[in-house]
């Protein structure tokens, strides 16, 4: 009965007879809002209702033997017993979360894997055509759980390509756990820039910006305002205090003078109390810009519109330095937006847009190589070759001497995107990016 | 001396337009993407005559075979919409699926071949009949549609998958892909119908392939002194009849290259508007059209003198050209 509504619909729809391919994939879709193929794949351990979306119904599953069938016809396809297969997990360390109380907007419980689900979507409907079928295994392990025998039970089980989203130690861990063995990390979340210095792992490709790479983002375009004199606020966590330290190291490298540096300690709550402090704590000041570091958004929000003089604020709060967000559609960026838009019901967030380049780094790795062997995937990814198109307006690559994905960066206000850096007139003797982040004779990573 | 010059460049104005006199009139069609119209030049005074109002974020854009109608993808409004060329008016709309972008009419003139971006499928509509024929799964973001002359090979290119598709017209199935560089644009048949030539924006290079053994012959790279590599992004590509020349649009190099059919070399680089985009020549190939998204401009191209002869102001973000056979 219910087949028999949907080839209706189908036929409404369409208002001609389709393909019998094009049908059951379209209905297919309907129940899965993404292919069969697709479906079999997806692990459960994603929570109910993914698991629900992901499980395959008596119905799907005929869809999908339907539709495996009609793939293996002559038709530019592979028949399902030369697929090659690449299973890639996305493991995650919860961090614990303070109360951000001027953050309104609540982190998506997918944040990350949404985007790594899509990438492994785009990845798939390339391999319908290479032979080819990647696999996404989620693995969360809470803020006390132990990330390292996690990492150590999939090592177990022969997964070679892992995108991390943990802290920057449980990284070093993990990477040093995997030396010697065919397997190839990618950074996701930890922007730390001693991963990218003297902390760096051969094994580790960092997808996700340092805060060298942020900050000299920033500073460009603040060079290019011509406000060279900065007021730094730093934050009290550990993170706002290394984002100041690559502030200061831009303003340096940029222009830039830190006329007056102050660290906000006036505790997590700023809503009653701003009013009555920022215009004391800005005081007495001669400054062109208020320059923030306050990652989680501890009070950054509350400075706006309270500075003693009327001031701009950059940097985690105001104008601020991204890899990805809702404000971007330029270079085809539209596309990747209202993809995940349309799956998700919510816009793409960066560390979506990191895990996505990650798991498209792999795919690029193994379609360009036209193997699922490691060493021909990782072979094409660190080869001078790879290019992974990440709707920045120009092909992304990996520094050879830190792993770090040469990016542009975005500079956004909350409802408008302001630039992309670089900024032009900086030049670099190897690529424009490479004004962004540490440098190979600043780096003191050496891979042994 | 500023008067001398200013003589000369009269003097150079009045020969390029002597030339352009001679030639027929023809009606060019450029669709502004943002501003939701298309500006209608007249090709012998190389002046905007009419703009008219489409559907929104129109791209796409092609005359039927027949010259009478006037075919645009309105992408946002997922629909390709029919206007009559003597009337100006919206005369219907195609079934086209979901945003259409870029799309080829088969030679025979019917059917129409779309790319629909958002949901990885070439739809092919029969566009007398209006009705969906087929849906054709490609990779992801499909956008780049070429035809071979003798209308039985239909190859799209995938954005993100970095494809050329080869389709078969008579089953609308896939038989071969070719990877090609990062961001494959557009694709186009020489009129011999033995190479294809394939654009890749973000890996910078244009692709010659064998039609026949579908193997890629060269790939031609792109080097302009001054200009950034990064900055040089081939997307719209002619090639002219006799498959002497090529043209490609170098998108933000704000460069035209002139391609060598036959070696593949670069002969020339031809400064035009900015983030130049979609080309189209005249049917006599004289003149060559530019669409430049940035400048919102059209730069008109002497095919024979390889100069930059005007430039037309249109719309905002100019997108498709497409220009009546008289």
């Amino acid at each position: 009965m219910i087949f028999y509504r949907l080839v209706l619909l189908t036929l409404e729809r369409t208002g001609t007879a389709m393909t019998l391919t094009t049908m059951l994939a379209w209905i297919a879709n309907q129940f899965g809002g993404r292919t069969a193929i697709h479906c079999r794949t997806v692990d459960g351990r994603i929570g109910a209702a993914e698991q629900r979306r992901s499980c395959l119904t008596p119905f799907r599953l005929l869809a999908a033997c339907l539709l495996s069938l009609s793939f293996s016809t002559p038709s530019g396809q592979v028949s399902a017993a030369d697929v090659q297969k690449i299973p890639i997990a996305y493991l995650v360390q919860v961090v614990e979360r303070p109360p951000k109380l001027s953050n309104l907007d609540l982190p998506p419980d997918n944040e990350g894997l949404a985007g790594g689900q899509l990438s492994i979507k785009d990845n798939n409907t390339t391999g319908r055509f290479m032979g080819q079928e990647f696999s996404l295994k989620h693995v969360e392990v809470p803020t006390d759980g132990d990330s390292l025998a996690a990492f150590d039970s999939l090592l177990a089980e022969g997964i070679q390509h892992f995108v991390l989203n943990v802290p920057a130690d449980a990284l070093l861990q993990m990477a040093d756990r995997a030396k010697g063995k065919d397997v190839l990390l990618f950074n996701a979340g930890a922007m730390d820039d001693r991963l990218r210095s003297a902390d760096c792992r051969a094994n580790v490709l960092h997808i996700v910006p340092s805060r060298a790479m942020l900050a000299d983002a920033l500073a460009q375009f603040l060079a290019w305002k011509r406000w060279r004199n900065w007021f730094l606020v730093v934050g009290r966590r550990d993170g706002d205090v290394l984002f100041g330290e690559a502030l200061k190291r831009a303003a340096k490298r940029f222009g830039g003078k830190i006329v007056e540096e102050k660290r906000w300690d006036y505790g997590p709550d700023a809503r009653r109390t701003a009013q009555a402090e920022v215009p004391a704590f800005t005081q007495d000041a001669e400054y062109d810009v208020l320059v923030v570091a306050d990652e989680i958004g501890e009070f950054g929000e509350y400075l706006a519109y309270r500075t003693w003089d009327p001031q701009v604020i950059v940097g985690t709060q105001g104008l601020t330095p991204t890899t990805w967000h809702r404000t971007h559609e330029q270079w085809g960026a539209a596309q990747l937006q209202s993809r995940f838009l349309k799956a998700n019901g919510r816009f793409m967030l960066p560390l979506d847009y990191h895990v996505w380049a990650a798991i498209r780094t792999i795919g690029e790795g193994a379609t360009r190589s036209q193997s699922a062997a490691f060493a021909d995937v990782e072979g094409y990814i660190r080869s001078a070759d790879f290019e992974l198109g990440g709707f920045k307006g120009q092909k992304l690559t990996f520094r050879k001497w830190n792993g770090q994905l040469r990016q542009p960066i975005l500079l956004t206000a909350a409802r408008a995107l302001v630039s992309t850096s670089p900024q032009q007139g900086f030049l670099h003797e190897r690529s424009l990016l490479d004004t962004m982040g540490l440098d190979e004779p600043e780096s003191k990573c050496r891979f042994e | 001396m500023r008067k001398t010059i200013k003589f000369l460049t009269a003097a150079a104005f009045a020969g390029s337009f002597g030339v352009v006199t001679a030639a027929p009139a023809y009606t060019v069609y450029v669709s502004n993407e943002k501003d939701n119209t298309v500006s209608i030049i007249d090709s012998t005074s190389l002046e905007v005559t009419d703009t008219i109002d489409v559907g929104q974020r129109p791209r796409g854009i092609l005359l039927t075979k027949d010259g009478k109608h006037l075919l645009i993808c309105a992408s946002d409004d997922d629909t390709v919409q029919v206007f009559d060329v003597k009337t100006k008016q919206l005369v219907k709309e195609l079934p086209s699926g979901p945003d259409p972008e870029l799309f080829v009419l088969h030679p025979s003139g019917n059917p129409l071949y779309i790319a629909n971006e958002d949901d990885n499928l070439v739809t092919v509509v029969d566009i007398a009949a209006d009705k969906v024929l087929a849906e054709i799964p490609v990779g992801v973001e499909p956008e780049g549609m070429g035809i071979s002359p003798d209308g039985k090979v239909l190859v799209n290119t995938s954005e993100t998958t970095n494809m050329a598709h080869f389709i078969d017209t008579e089953t609308n199935e896939i038989f071969d892909n070719i990877l090609v560089d990062s961001r494959p644009r557009y694709a186009e048949f020489n009129d011999a119908g033995d190479k294809l030539w394939v654009t890749s924006e973000i890996g910078g290079t244009v692709a010659v392939i064998d039609a026949k053994t579908r193997k890629i012959i060269t790939k031609i790279s792109f080097d302009i002194p001054g200009v950034q590599p990064e900055a040089i992004q081939p997307v719209g590509l002619r090639v002219t009849k006799d498959g002497k020349r090529a043209f490609v649009a170098l998108g933000p190099s704000n460069r035209v290259a002139v391609i060598n059919g036959e070696s593949h070399e670069v002969e020339k680089y031809l400064l035009v508007g900015q983030r130049v985009w979609q080309l189209a020549f005249t049917p006599d190939e004289k003149l060559l059209f530019t669409s430049n998204g940035v400048s919102n401009d059209i730069s008109v191209i002497d095919v024979g003198k390889l100069r930059v002869v005007k430039s037309i102001g249109v719309g905002r973000f100019p997108w498709g050209i497409a220009i009546s056979n008289e």
